[in-house]
């Protein structure tokens, strides 16, 4: 659903003077990273007469995926591939289009050598937050495209610390030690002989959003809240595995080890690995993604996507935590007396629209219907409520079932829009009474000052609102309800 | 083939444990292999901060200085500043600055534990080259960074039985997740 894009300057808030010089290049990275895309969007869309349509040719942003598809097409193309299939977006193939399709046949069957692409004319992509390094970086999931639960594997948002390996499933293997009587080593093969189990869930890196904490600052839904997706997943559960090792007594946690350069680790609670992690092998149907952990990852529902620990490689169960440079480093949260939460594991519960959302233009006043997702690592979600008047009424809208607990729901509300300005904004409620709060709120009781841009980086799950002005353009309102 | 007759008999296991009342655990699949000491202690590479998992060797700050030198200050600076074109931390720094308006978190500052440097380094640094130094080397540089942190001496020798014992500044700085923080329960 892509409504014709705002022509702004893209200007984006100044950076405090404050802030050292690595804060400011990160920064300064993001925007332009971001306006990169969304200038191409522009460009795209001043060539489309569709341009004040509501439904418009959907290709923002074809243009700053050339490079990649470049290299795309260097491999051996399909019959009916056009001469000019550089041009093809990521993901796809270009094909030349036939002024009439009834009246010549088309592309071959199977002639794709049997795995699909997806349509030339759909350019949706991540995009890469501007770390300097490409090995350890991330990239966010395109929400505001964004249909009903599932992310489609290659949209799947990233982080990697060390690149993402090339792992020959024939020569992996997870070993699994420590406190417990039978330290065992699995192939791929010996893991999938185990009961398997699939759910749906979402996934949440702990930092989505972080740029948001202070003010207002990146533009898009993409931006701001990119750092989630949801996938079908298959895999054994964990409790199967520590059953069959017998883990001893006094033991509490338990380390997970990947296979990747950075060799990352985290520890997680016993309990958990108990209760509902899983060992996952397979995502939305197929083989688990390279990027998401291919061939084997831990998978801990709710929790904040840096414990999913990919490549694993060794489980090693102890008394203690380990004390992981990224649990001790990393994922904390200093807060007002300058003490730093630890083991914050939890994705608390949260939500944003997605239409409208930042850089969009409503061409007219009329109907919409106003859609988003909601989600909460304590179970399912109870109600999403939305505002269209900045706070001061809330209507509830009706979810998508049926609803799954740590899973995205998706929410929608029709809506007449007069043409005023508006405040648009949700928030959800979760099936343990937890009302989603204001960004307000939450930095009230943690402080600004875990970090000099960015408060305390991590774990921000407060109300997201968008301005719709009255020429139609939707603007990020952060902070605004 | 296998797959198929491997959930027959957990579909049986189970009901004969549901039957008996008796705890699912009592049922087994014994799937894989006994990994032996060797492939075990091949990749078990963790260090915890009590000490537990430290290898034997050890090293100096003075013999750290070279591979600091050479292996780590292209990215983290020659005076372990950072190198913020390279994406590498300063590693020194801001002691005291957690929670002010100029928090500064390095090893210095906000690492509570002197085991997880070694850990980290030994896992995944040089960023370029991970897995290539040698565990005194890693205790070497550990110290150098330590020493340069003023958190150790310039003679201090880092190995296994004094390292867990370094005292880092800010040890007493961490406290477990108190979330929910916000409570608009309804
Ligand atoms: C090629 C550049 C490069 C080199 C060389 C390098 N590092 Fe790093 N270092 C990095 C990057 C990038 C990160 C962040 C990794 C991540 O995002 O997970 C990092 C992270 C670290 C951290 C964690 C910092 C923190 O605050 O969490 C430590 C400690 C560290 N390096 C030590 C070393 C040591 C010791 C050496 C030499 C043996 C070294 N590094 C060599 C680039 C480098």
């Amino acid at each position: 659903m892509t409504v014709g894009t705002k022509h702004t300057h893209l200007t984006y808030p100044d950076i405090d003077e404050a802030v050292d010089d690595d804060v400011r290049q990160h920064m300064e990275g993001m925007m332009e990273a971001e306006k990169g895309v969304l200038q191409a969007r522009e460009q795209e869309m001043e060539e489309c007469e569709c341009k004040e349509g509501m439904f418009p040719n959907p290709t923002p942003g074809r243009r700053a995926f050339l490079l990649g598809a470049a290299a795309v097409a260097a491999s051996t193309l399909p019959r009916g591939a056009s001469a000019s299939s550089g041009k093809a977006p990521a993901g796809a193939i270009e094909f030349d289009v036939p002024d009439d399709p009834t009246k010549v046949q088309g592309r071959l069957t199977n002639d794709d050598g049997g795995y699909g692409t997806r349509s030339q004319f759909e350019s949706e992509a991540r995009w890469r937050f501007p770390t300097k390094t490409k090995e350890t970086s991330w990239t966010m999931t395109p929400l505001a495209e964004s249909e009903g639960i599932i992310t489609p594997s290659g949209l799947h948002f990233e982080r990697h610390h060390g690149g993402i390996p090339t792992i020959d499933p024939k020569k992996h293997s997870l070993i699994v030690h420590g406190m417990c009587d039978n330290p065992k080593k699995y192939s791929m093969d010996d893991i999938r002989k185990f009961p398997s189990v699939s759910r749906q869930y979402f996934i949440e890196c702990s930092g989505n959003g972080l740029t948001e904490f202070k003010a207002p600052f990146l533009k898009t839904v993409q931006g701001t809240h990119g750092l989630t997706s949801t996938s079908e997943w298959t895999g054994v559960m964990l409790s199967t595995i520590l059953n069959e090792v017998g883990v001893q007594d006094g033991a509490a946690w338990i380390l997970a080890e990947g296979a990747d350069a950075a060799v990352m680790t985290r520890s997680v609670p016993l309990d958990k690995a108990w209760d509902d992690a899983m060992l996952i092998y397979a995502q939305n149907g197929e083989a688990m993604r390279p990027e998401q952990g291919y061939p084997l990852r831990v998978f801990l529902p709710g929790w904040e996507g840096n414990t999913h620990i990919k490549w694993l490689r060794r489980l090693e169960i102890s008394d203690k935590p380990f004390m992981t440079r990224e649990e001790t480093s990393k994922y904390t949260d200093v807060v007002k007396d300058g003490k730093a939460r630890q083991f914050s594991f939890t994705m608390e519960a949260k939500s944003v629209i997605t239409f409208p959302s930042g850089e969009m233009k409503l061409p007219k006043p009329g109907f919409y219907e106003i859609t988003g997702l909601a989600w909460s690592g304590r179970g399912k979600v109870r109600q999403v409520e939305v505002t269209t008047d900045g706070g001061k009424t809330w209507l509830i809208a009706s979810l998508e079932g049926p609803i799954q607990s740590l899973c995205h729901t998706r929410f929608r509300i029709p809506w007449m829009w007069d043409g005023n300005p508006a405040l648009i904004a949700s928030r959800c409620i979760d099936e343990t009474g937890y009302v989603q709060p204001t960004i307000a709120e939450i930095n009230d009781v943690r402080g600004l000052n875990g970090h000099p841009k960015f408060a305390s980086i991590y774990h921000l799950n407060g109300i997201m609102a968008w301005t719709i002005g009255a020429d139609g353009t939707v603007t990020n309102a952060a902070h605004k309800v | 083939m296998l797959i198929h007759w491997s959930k027959t008999v957990i579909l049986a296991g189970s009901l004969v444990a549901f039957i008996a009342a008796a705890p699912a655990s009592a049922q087994k699949f014994n799937f894989g292999t006994t990994p032996s000491a060797e492939e075990i202690a091949k990749i078990d590479i963790d260090a915890m901060p009590d000490g537990r998992g430290l290898p034997p060797g050890s090293g100096t700050p003075a013999m750290g200085k070279n591979i600091y030198a050479n292996s780590c200050a292209a990215c983290h600076g020659v005076n372990l500043e950072g190198v913020s074109a390279a994406g590498g931390a300063a590693l020194v720094g801001g002691r005291g600055s957690i929670g002010t308006p100029k928090t500064k978190k390095t090893v210095e500052s906000y690492w509570p534990y002197a085991s997880t440097l070694f850990d980290y380094v030994r896992r995944a640094m040089p960023f370029d080259k991970p897995g290539s130094l040698s565990n005194d080397e890693i205790y070497a540089v550990s110290a150098y960074i330590l020493n340069k942190g003023k958190i150790i001496g310039d003679k201090d020798v880092m190995n296994a039985k004094t390292l867990p014992k370094v005292d880092m500044p800010n040890k007493d700085g961490f406290i477990p997740d108190p979330r929910p923080d916000v409570f608009n329960y309804r």
